[in-house]
């Protein structure tokens, strides 16, 4: 079901989440260069608390998936790109 | 000079805050205060980071009456903690847990003891006794401190709920989104409601769905004190925003549109604070009504060869404004967006030389300064910085920002160059960074 997650590239599915994430904040990084275990707050990607706002924007309108604070992997979810797209896949609208 | 109660407006029993959708009574919340007041260290200084709203505000008024002074730093990053404690040695931070600092002496919001607290009254504190005090940005690196008396707060709390709310949202519970640390959201969520007999929500909701989420369980009348920024996010993402009756935005002047979808999609009157760090809020407006500000009771501005000055009401020195700003007649003004130097970044406030001092401060960087892009379509602009810097590279410039400058001030993009535009009088010609915005702009498009 899952790959396995060692290694540092990118799922297909993850390249779509990252095209999202540099689309809608205008990052200058190439979204294939993202290291999808990097951390996106702070140290990383550098998002700050307005960036996470904008991707949890794009994230509802391209999957239909609502962030929400009280959900209780939330501090994991912004953890990396990859866990980020796992919460969407787990969670999105089919 | 007279004593002023801590807490105005409020029925015996009534409401004071809301935590986990549980109501705490004004009793409860003033004895869980007197209670801290006698468990805190013995020092003058506190910087409160608590991040449970009500928290906070037990918190304050516990520093109020052991006649110590709340610090109120505009970021918590090392470096600016750091700073603290060095102009502050007798410092000691609050928090409950979820907010803490390595930088400073801790001392832990204390676990409710469980047994009922002596019922305590509202103490009433001398109106000229140092509340807080409030950090802006100089351009040398140190804070600058701009002290407030508890008089002064008191009033401006009691001035925004006059101006705003008047009765007519009598009991109104406030949901809010900004930090209570922050002059705007201090004014707005504790001082407001503390003198206004209003009643707090004790969270600070993150994303659009917990804040709607957070705002339908709350009784009517409810309101939302909010930011332009999450104001445009909670309205691209929610459906179906839950009604208010009052809603709050201040930071950055918001666009007529906005303001008149927000209006309709809750329901409820949208009102605009002008403010600053040093002066507190200035003036209100509806913008759906007119794009005149009107100064709060009290508040009024004058003009001299500086600028735009305030005074009067619950200022207590005369305040230059950091706008630029077109007086109306008597009570009314018009703002043309920031003089040159200063900064606003999602309500965030610097200036550039503070910023270029922190970046010309790394070591391994000859020459850097920071360009504020022109304004485009509301979205959040983010700052360009050119730096002369060989042997470093980006990343370790961006770590060694992230250590003292806040998070939404660092470039994007950082661009390294051979040398800077300078004029032979060592300045950097507006123009001459534009040139170099425009041939950066040219290669990347």
């Amino acid at each position: 079901m899952k790959e396995t997650l060692s290694n540092n590239a990118l799922t297909a599915e993850e390249l779509k989440l990252a095209q999202l994430i540099v689309s809608s904040l205008n990052l200058e990084t190439q979204a294939a260069e993202i290291d999808p275990t990097a951390p996106l707050y702070g140290e990383g990607m550098g998002l700050d608390s307005i960036d996470v706002l904008e991707v949890a924007l794009a994230v509802s309108k391209a999957y239909g998936v609502k962030l929400r604070s009280d959900d209780e992997h939330n501090r994991k979810i912004f953890n990396s790109l990859r866990s980020l797209n796992e919460h969407i896949q787990q969670h999105r609208a089919k | 000079m007279a004593d002023i109660p801590l807490i105005r407006n409020f029925d015996d029993g009534a409401v004071f805050a809301f935590r986990d959708r549980r109501p705490i009574r004004v009793e409860e919340f003033l004895a869980e205060a007197h209670r801290l007041a006698g468990l805190i260290p013995d020092r003058q200084y506190v910087v409160n980071l608590c991040s449970d709203r009500c928290r906070f505000a037990a918190g304050l008024v516990a520093a109020l009456l052991r006649r110590q002074v709340s610090l109120l730093p505009p970021n918590s990053t090392d470096d600016f903690l750091n700073r603290l404690s060095l102009d502050y040695p007798a410092v000691y931070c609050l928090a409950d847990g979820t907010a803490q600092t390595s930088q400073l002496q801790t001392f832990l919001y204390p676990r409710p003891t469980g047994e009922p607290a002596p019922a305590a009254s509202s103490s009433r504190i001398p109106e000229e006794q140092v509340a807080t005090i409030g950090f802006t940005s100089g351009s040398t690196g140190r804070p600058r401190p701009h002290p407030k008396s508890w008089g002064a707060l008191a009033k401006s709390g009691l001035a925004a709920f006059e101006r705003l709310c008047l009765g007519a949202y009598r009991n109104m519970s406030v949901l809010a989104t900004v930090p209570h640390q922050h002059m705007y959201g201090l004014e707005a969520t504790v001082l407001m409601v503390m003198q206004g007999g209003l009643r707090m929500h004790c969270g600070r909701p993150f994303f659009s769905a917990d804040i709607c989420a957070e705002l339908e369980a709350l009784p009517r009348p409810r309101g939302l004190v909010t930011t332009p920024v999450h104001l445009r996010l909670l309205l691209a993402e929610a459906n179906d925003p839950p009604k208010a009756d009052f809603l709050l935005c201040a930071t950055a002047p918001l666009s007529p549109q906005l303001a008149a979808e927000a209006e309709a999609r809750f329901g409820a009157p949208l009102y605009e604070i002008y403010g600053c760090t040093e002066a507190g809020q200035v003036a209100t407006r509806r913008a759906v009504e007119s794009p005149h500000w009107r100064p709060v009771p009290g508040v009024a501005l004058f003009e001299n060869e500086k600028g735009t000055w305030v005074k009067g009401g619950h200022i207590e020195k005369e305040v230059l404004l950091g706008d630029v700003i077109e007086i109306c007649g008597r009570d009314a003004f018009l703002l043309h967006g920031r003089t040159t130097d200063l900064i606003n970044i999602a309500g965030k406030r610097t200036s550039l030389a503070h910023l270029n001092f922190q970046l010309n401060s790394i070591e391994g960087v000859r020459d850097g300064t920071f360009v504020m892009p022109e304004e485009d379509d509301g979205s959040v602009a983010r700052l360009t910085a050119f730096v002369v810097a060989p042997g470093l590279t980006s990343e370790t410039i961006l770590t060694a920002l992230r250590q003292r400058i806040d998070a939404a001030f660092l470039p994007r993009p950082l661009c390294f160059v051979e040398s800077l535009p300078r004029n032979e009088t060592g300045k950097l010609p507006r123009m001459a960074l534009d040139d170099l915005v425009a041939r950066l702009a040219a290669k990347a498009g």
